[in-house]
């Protein structure tokens, strides 16, 4: 095949993806006049801000729970996921083999098959409703990823330094926090990101485990664009909004993040 | 004594994370199995057992039956458009092409995005009108003169359409896998293979396939959890709607909207055995060749 054809299917495919992106970005910028469900191709006669305007008020609740939950939930499952990882390819313990795939395992299986007892549970406990009981779901079902992508990261390094640390009588917390941590700060950032991004993309727990006003962004974008009588071009500004911080995100920091998609296929 | 003083703080360390999931994992399915044998409903967990009844009644229900069918049908479509597209989009890049990270950027953005959000728009680029209220992809496939109607409202594969905004989120993902797998492939093999006269396309075919199995059975695994899963995207596209709902979307209508635990739970437990028919292989496989690393 050659070069230009390569270049051009590529350039083709890219517009694919971008196309919802296109749309997204040309509805958001219409006057509520020009806005028709007929010409959303066309591109907008003047640039008006007031579609934002009209939703944000819908969604700055929701953006804020989602800021609430996603920060603590991805640094305490990275932080427990580091602790795990150093273990589990630096410090082992008999069974560390069997113990990994234990965890691992718990990345794959579908909530479904959880979320009755722990809307139960959470319900019992008092945890319903609220962001303190979703960051502790999420916390927890992020720790099998986190876990992973430490250990991969961890079992990368050379045994030296933390032999040397062992043979200076370090133990194992104090190598833990003053070697292994510092070292692992690469791994820190594709965790972070990782979690940050599920957790704020997560829906199925936040429209289970909580009350409307602490309902993150993703459940709140669900309720605005379902509506039957709420005008598309709002669906779109909304969505598009509730896709700015992982986007930012994604931008900055892609490298990371696509480091974290590697690991997720068990790749390390 | 030495040795346990020795691992004992390692194992310590790991133990919360290990009862925290003990308990939201293992012990949640293990809950969630016993519910599904009773006839728990109208939001309380009952704990009468009623034997298989769920199943039962299941098997012979007309709406799980739509439900699977729908899923089979969205499975089979969106794994195969994912994998031809994201293996088609890696082999183009593999020689490498001008602004390579650019594109790559693009092809994996919609991973950042959340399928709510993805839903939405793509529920107005499938707009299913006909005739003067033709809307988004059909519009502009009218320009191309090949207008149809297969995602049309009455069409029994209109869960099929599904595909396409799943695979729009997960094609570059499969892009990724393979062409990680692609560089992989270390050029003096392709070099030997050239020296003995193999053309291009013969050394794809009997130097580079068959290093990428690996990466397929990655890809595939990963997609077929995904599809069986996922409840997002179709909630956001259409809910509540017989002709696109599958099981993972009859879960949460039964056991949270109607009440019937049991009958949720039934539906959860046989998810999950799909999927570890899926994910315990394949884990202990990575397992295994990593030990023999």
């Amino acid at each position: 095949m050659s070069k230009t054809l390569r270049h051009l299917a590529l350039f083709g495919a890219a517009v694919f993806f971008l196309m919802p992106v296109y749309v997204l970005v040309v509805t958001s910028l219409k006057s509520a006049g020009e806005v028709d469900v007929g010409n959303m191709w066309a591109l907008p006669k003047s640039l008006s801000l007031e579609t934002f305007a009209a939703v944000w008020p819908k969604l700055d609740k929701g953006m804020l729970n989602s800021l609430i939950l996603a920060v603590p939930a991805s640094l305490i499952s990275s932080l427990l996921g580091a602790a795990n990882g150093f273990v589990l390819a630096k410090w082992r313990f008999p069974g560390a083999d069997i113990v990994f795939p234990v965890i691992l395992f718990g990345m794959f299986i579908p909530y479904q098959a959880i979320i009755i007892p722990m809307f139960y549970v959470m319900s019992a406990i008092g945890m319903y409703g609220g962001l303190d009981g979703l960051i502790l779901v999420h916390i927890i079902y992020g720790l099998p990823i986190t876990t992973l992508i430490f250990r991969s990261y961890f079992s990368g390094l050379s045994d030296e330094l933390i032999e040397a640390a062992r043979v200076d009588g370090a133990g194992m917390l104090r190598t833990f926090v003053l070697i292994g941590l510092p070292l692992a700060l690469p791994a820190f950032a594709v965790s972070m990101i990782w979690q940050f991004t599920s957790t704020w993309n997560d829906f199925l727990f936040g429209v289970i485990l909580t009350l409307p006003e602490f309902s993150p962004v993703t459940v709140a974008l669900n309720n605005i664009a379902g509506a039957q009588t709420v005008p598309f071009n709002q669906a779109m500004a909304s969505a598009f909004l509730a896709s700015v911080p992982t986007l930012i995100v994604y931008l900055l920091l892609g490298r990371f993040f696509m480091r974290g998609l590697m690991a997720g296929a068990l790749k390390g | 004594m030495r040795g346990i003083r020795k691992w004992g703080p390692g194992l310590l360390l790991v133990s919360p994370s290990l009862v925290a999931l003990g308990l939201f994992v293992y012990f949640f399915i293990g809950w969630n199995a016993k519910v599904s044998l009773t006839e728990s409903r109208g939001y309380v967990i009952d704990d009468r057992f009623v034997g298989l009844q769920q199943y039962k009644r299941l098997f012979a229900d007309e709406t799980f039956h739509n439900d699977v069918r729908n899923l089979a049908i969205f499975t089979v479509v969106f794994i195969c458009g994912s994998l031809l597209f994201g293996l088609a989009l890696a082999l183009l890049m593999d020689k490498g092409v001008r602004g390579e990270n650019a594109l790559r950027s693009i092809y994996l953005f919609p991973m950042a995005i959340s399928f709510i959000a993805t839903g939405i728009v793509w529920r107005w680029l499938l707009n299913s009108d006909t005739g003067a209220g033709t809307t988004g992809l059909n519009d502009v496939l009218g320009l191309a003169g090949i207008h149809s109607d297969w995602h049309n409202a009455q069409s029994k594969w209109a869960v099929a359409a599904i595909a396409l905004p799943a695979g729009w989120a997960l094609s570059g993902y499969v892009m990724a896998l393979f062409l990680a797998g692609l560089r992989g492939v270390p050029e003096e093999l392709r070099e030997a293979a050239r020296v003995d006269g193999a053309s291009e396309t013969k050394v794809y075919w009997h130097v580079v396939r068959p290093l990428l199995l690996p990466v397929l059975m990655s890809a595939l695994v990963i997609l077929a959890h995904i599809s069986l899963k996922t409840f997002d995207l179709i909630w956001a596209i259409a809910p509540l709607d017989p002709r696109t709902e599958t099981p993972a979307l009859l879960m949460y209508r039964e056991a949270f909207r109607g009440g019937f635990y049991g009958r949720g739970a039934a539906i959860a437990t046989i998810l999950f055995f799909g999927i570890s028919l899926l994910a315990v292989p394949y884990i202990w496989y990575t397992m295994r060749k990593e030990r023999g690393r």
